[in-house]
């Protein structure tokens, strides 16, 4: 039966008219050239921290709202940095406590910095599309030159947290298509497993993994990646480790620990929690990564998260130049 | 794209390098450095390197990130890292470039520079000069000084796989 | 008044009637089909060469908000009844409320509008509404709308008491645990865009318990809305028992699949939510197999409750204008006749509602009459759609079949310009 034709927003709206990136939502639907060319740019930029000036003049004169309805220090700083190292204006705005309080809606926010002359917006909101509305948005109102990039919006997608960790693994691994990457813990609730899953398949990532108990996986999970390249499921972390190049520990929210989905974070760090132990059934010199923060004695043993495989503080590094590569291409269209 | 009759033959590139090489011979100190500006400027400093037998390899920059046109134009496709294998503080420098012509690449090289700190003097060696400056640059060593028809057509250096040998092509941009 | 409908091609669902012919109306009643009665004098005489001439279609859910924006829309679209369910503004708890909705919709002389009572006072799922008086006030059964009522113990109760007066009961099957906080069906789109997901478990967890409290407690239950496979294999089976059971499914689960909110489209957010293509496939065969009739679900909804991101936005679309087309497409696609399809539409509702004197050409029935014409395209935009409020996962597509004439109880209540 044929389905009956889809909406337009069925079409990725991320890129342009050209194929030319417009905004950065999320990692699906970008090929595979354009994922390589954003972690190239990105290698370039590495080296300025090394320089007297941490900074280089192509955003000189841009203004970047930090658009933040959902509070995250450590995030908004990374980008905040990555723009101001651009040499861009950066605006701050911590949305949850201002305007929404007041009733004002999402798109009336955008509105009022459309018209103070917004060059980007680096979006990170609770629900799962925000940044996609935004975007629709601003083509609908004509603001083809003000473009959005998603800073992670609910459990959808955190692309450039993605490409970060595929830097990263790129950095450390080289090729992608002989590796075999695990992914571990709370995939149902995590925009990072989901846009890591999505760069890996379009990188032509060897073997995509991802371990849980069933209550933290999403129903649908061994679609995620595509048909092509699906996700294989393990509940034992440690079949799911064994012979693993790279192994990306998913932090465990709080409010996640004691409840309908897990009776207790010991339990939890018994049965998928990272030890040394554990880790020596991956390859031998299998990297270790986290989005950050951690949970030590949760989902990471201290021993693993300060060890030698660990590549946890790298990523923190490569996510400033992978970010500034993001705004720069984004700006310079 | 079509060579131009107008230009051909073409002198030959190494040739040029070698004579570049002499003139910056007389002022070389244990203090000077080169830098080339990718892609061409980056191949001739190479060769300028080991026609002086310099000890320290030649720094390469990218201005992708320094451009006055990114605005219009965007960021290049294929951007390098910039690599400056040595601190350039109070060093004497010799920036190498293939072709000097607006002027623009030469301002963005330096500005990149002095974001690495700051040199005691800059040089500007280039092989070819084809005039239509718009900034107020000049050569300190030029070896080929020519006139091109118009903007539309380039002049390129381009090197040969897998001997590395430098040879120039004249194209006519439609 | 006598009114002579000449040249059309009559379609009978009922029947199976499908042929040219004229049909003739009498004090709002149809008196003959085909030969003109003897000593007929038609006042007014209707030209329908060229279309098809059918009974009006009957939209068993459609929430008309605004009331006469909507009521125009629904007889633009061939409409002439729909059934109201309770979870309109205000709620439909009260007899003084449902006779004032109607008593509004009788004035506008547009459609039919049959409201359904709340089964529970509020909608909270606690104490039973005052079901005669209800009734009394025009109520044609009794409904939940989309509101939960998760507690078994009164929903027996409101069975039971449904039962002794004979009252049909309407039911969305969606167990309120599992569907909570949910936005799309629990299936790879949702996994993909990371949407709380609604199982399909929560359809026939909730059917399984309705079905075995109808058979307890032999009250006459229609099931609103059933989106899945294994709900409608469900429904078919308590049926083939021999139950009081019906069913009905909405245009939108008709033709589309979770693959329509593609990403983040808030136009293709509904509850319950649009499901895998093999749901979709599932209904399509059910309606065409007679299990299930079809409705517009039509909640339309402002175009500031959608522009929200999916999980803030509202559920639901406007359909009522879409109901007759959206038949159409799926007969043509699932090359049905005529009859049948349009079926789902009309004589089928009219069954579930108990209504004789409605949905079908015979002799004696009100002249409750749709007339179209079945291969005029048309694309919906705002500006072809007469519902005030616009939003379609429809939107900007191409559909056959426009109303031209439509009559309520032998009045033309619309004519297209």
């Amino acid at each position: 039966m044929p389905d009956a034709p889809l909406p337009p927003q069925n079409h990725t709206p991320q890129l342009d008219a050209r194929g030319a990136l417009a905004h950065l939502l999320c990692i699906e639907g970008l090929p595979r050239e354009t994922l390589t060319r954003i972690l190239d740019t990105a290698s370039s930029f590495l080296g300025l921290a090394d320089r007297e000036v941490k900074k280089v003049p192509l955003l000189r004169g841009k203004s970047v709202f930090n658009l933040f309805f959902e509070n995250s220090t450590r995030t908004r700083t990374t980008f905040e940095i990555a723009a101001k190292r651009l040499s861009a204006d950066v605006i701050n705005l911590d949305i949850s406590r201002s305007s929404t309080a007041k009733g004002e809606t999402l798109l009336d926010t955008i509105d009022n910095l459309c018209a103070m002359h917004a060059d980007m917006f680096v979006v990170r909101h609770a629900d799962s599309g925000a940044p996609f509305l935004i975007a629709e948005h601003l083509r609908r109102m004509g603001y083809d030159d003000i473009h959005v990039v998603n800073a992670g919006d609910g459990r959808h997608a955190h692309p450039t947290q993605a490409l970060l960790d595929m830097y990263t693994i790129r950095h450390f691994k080289q090729d992608f298509s002989s590796l075999t990457v695990t992914i571990v813990g709370d995939i149902l609730h995590s925009r990072v497993a989901r846009s890591d899953i999505a760069a890996l398949s379009a990188l032509g990532a060897g073997e995509i993994r991802v371990v849980a108990p069933q209550t933290l996986l999403p129903r649908a999970v061994a679609s995620l990646g595509g048909a092509s390249c699906g996700a294989r499921v393990f509940h034992d972390l440690r079949k799911g480790l064994a012979d693993a190049d790279v192994v990306i520990m998913l932090r465990l929210q709080n409010e996640r620990m004691n409840g309908a989905l897990l009776p207790s974070a010991r339990e939890y760090f018994q049965h998928y929690g990272l030890t040394p132990e554990k880790l020596a059934l991956a390859k031998s010199d299998a990297i270790v990564m986290h989005p950050g923060p951690m949970n030590r004695g949760v989902e990471i043993a201290s021993e693993v998260a300060d060890g030698q495989q660990a590549v946890i503080l790298n990523q923190v590094t490569f996510g400033i130049a992978v970010r500034m590569a993001v705004m720069s291409m984004l700006a310079g269209r | 794209m079509t060579s131009s009759p107008i230009l051909s033959p073409l002198p030959d590139a190494q040739a040029q390098c070698e004579k570049l090489a002499e003139l910056i011979r007389p002022t070389l100190t244990p203090n000077t450095a080169l830098i080339g500006i990718f892609s061409g400027g980056a191949w001739v400093a190479e060769r300028l390197a080991a026609l002086l037998s310099l000890p320290e390899a030649p720094g390469m920059i990218d201005i992708s990130f320094y451009r006055d046109d990114f605005a219009e134009k965007g960021l290049h496709s294929q951007v390098r890292p910039t690599q400056i294998p040595f601190d350039v503080n109070d060093r004497r420098l010799i920036l190498v470039d293939d072709v000097l012509y607006t002027g623009r690449t030469t301002r963005a090289a330096l500005n990149e520079i002095f974001d690495f700190g700051r040199p005691e003097r800059v040089d500007l060696a280039v092989l070819a000069d084809r005039g239509c400056r718009e900034l107020p640059i000049a050569p300190s060593w030029c070896v080929w000084n020519l006139e091109l028809p118009d903007r539309k057509t380039g002049l390129t250096l381009c090197r040969q796989t897998p001997d590395n040998t430098l040879f120039w092509k004249v194209e006519c941009h439609a | 008044m006598n009114l002579a409908i000449r040249n059309g091609h009559l379609v009978d669902p009922k029947t199976g009637l499908d042929r040219p012919g004229d049909l003739f109306v009498s004090q709002g009643k149809i008196i003959a089909v085909g030969a003109e009665p003897p000593g007929f004098r038609a006042e007014k005489t209707i030209d329908a060469a060229g279309l098809i001439v059918a009974p009006g279609l009957i939209d068993l859910s459609a929430r008309p908000a605004p009331l006469a924006s909507d009521l125009a829309a629904a007889v633009a679209g061939g409409v002439t009844t729909l059934v109201s369910p309770p979870d309109m503004e205000p709620t439909l708890d009260e007899p003084e409320r449902v006779q004032r909705l109607t008593r509004q919709a009788n004035d506008l002389e547009l459609a039919r509008l049959l409201p359904l009572g709340a089964l529970t006072r509020g909608l909270a799922g606690e104490r039973l509404s005052e079901m005669n008086r209800l009734a009394a006030a025009s109520c044609v059964a009794f409904s939940q709308g989309k509101s939960p009522l998760p507690d078994t113990r009164t929903l027996l109760s409101a069975f039971e008491y449904a039962a002794t007066f004979g009252f049909p009961v309407w039911l969305q099957p969606q167990d309120e645990c599992l569907s909570r906080d949910g936005v799309a069906h629990d299936g790879e789109v949702a996994a993909r865009l990371g949407l709380i997901g609604i199982p399909v478990s929560a359809e026939t967890v909730a059917l399984s318990t309705l079905i075995t409290l109808a058979a307890d407690t032999g009250v006459r239950l229609h099931l609103c809305c059933v989106s899945s496979a294994a709900g409608m294999e469900m429904v078919k089976e308590a049926r083939a028992r021999g139950l009081p059971i019906t069913c009905d499914a909405s245009i939108h689960h008709l033709h589309f699949s979770e693959r329509a909110i593609g990403f983040f489209n808030a136009d293709a957010r509904f509850n319950p939510p649009l499901r895998s293509e093999r749901d979709r496939d599932a209904i399509r065969k059910g309606a065409a197999a007679g299990e299930a009739a079809l409705s517009s679900d039509h909640t339309p909804q402002k175009q500031d409750d959608k522009q929200l991101p999916f999980g803030s936005a509202r559920p639901g679309a406007t359909g009522l204008e879409l109901l007759l087309s959206l038949t159409l497409r799926w007969a043509s696609e699932e090359n049905l006749p005529l009859p049948k399809a349009l079926a789902a539409v009309t004589s089928r509702a009219a069954d579930i509602l108990g209504r004789e004197d409605l949905g079908h050409l015979g002799i004696g029935a009100r002249a409750d009459l749709c007339l179209f014409k079945a291969d005029d395209a048309w694309t919906v935009a705002p500006d072809t759609l007469v519902s005030e409020n616009k939003s379609t996962p429809f939107q900007g597509q191409t559909l056959l079949g426009r109303t031209r004439f439509t009559l309520v109880d032998g009045k033309v209540v619309f004519a297209a310009a």
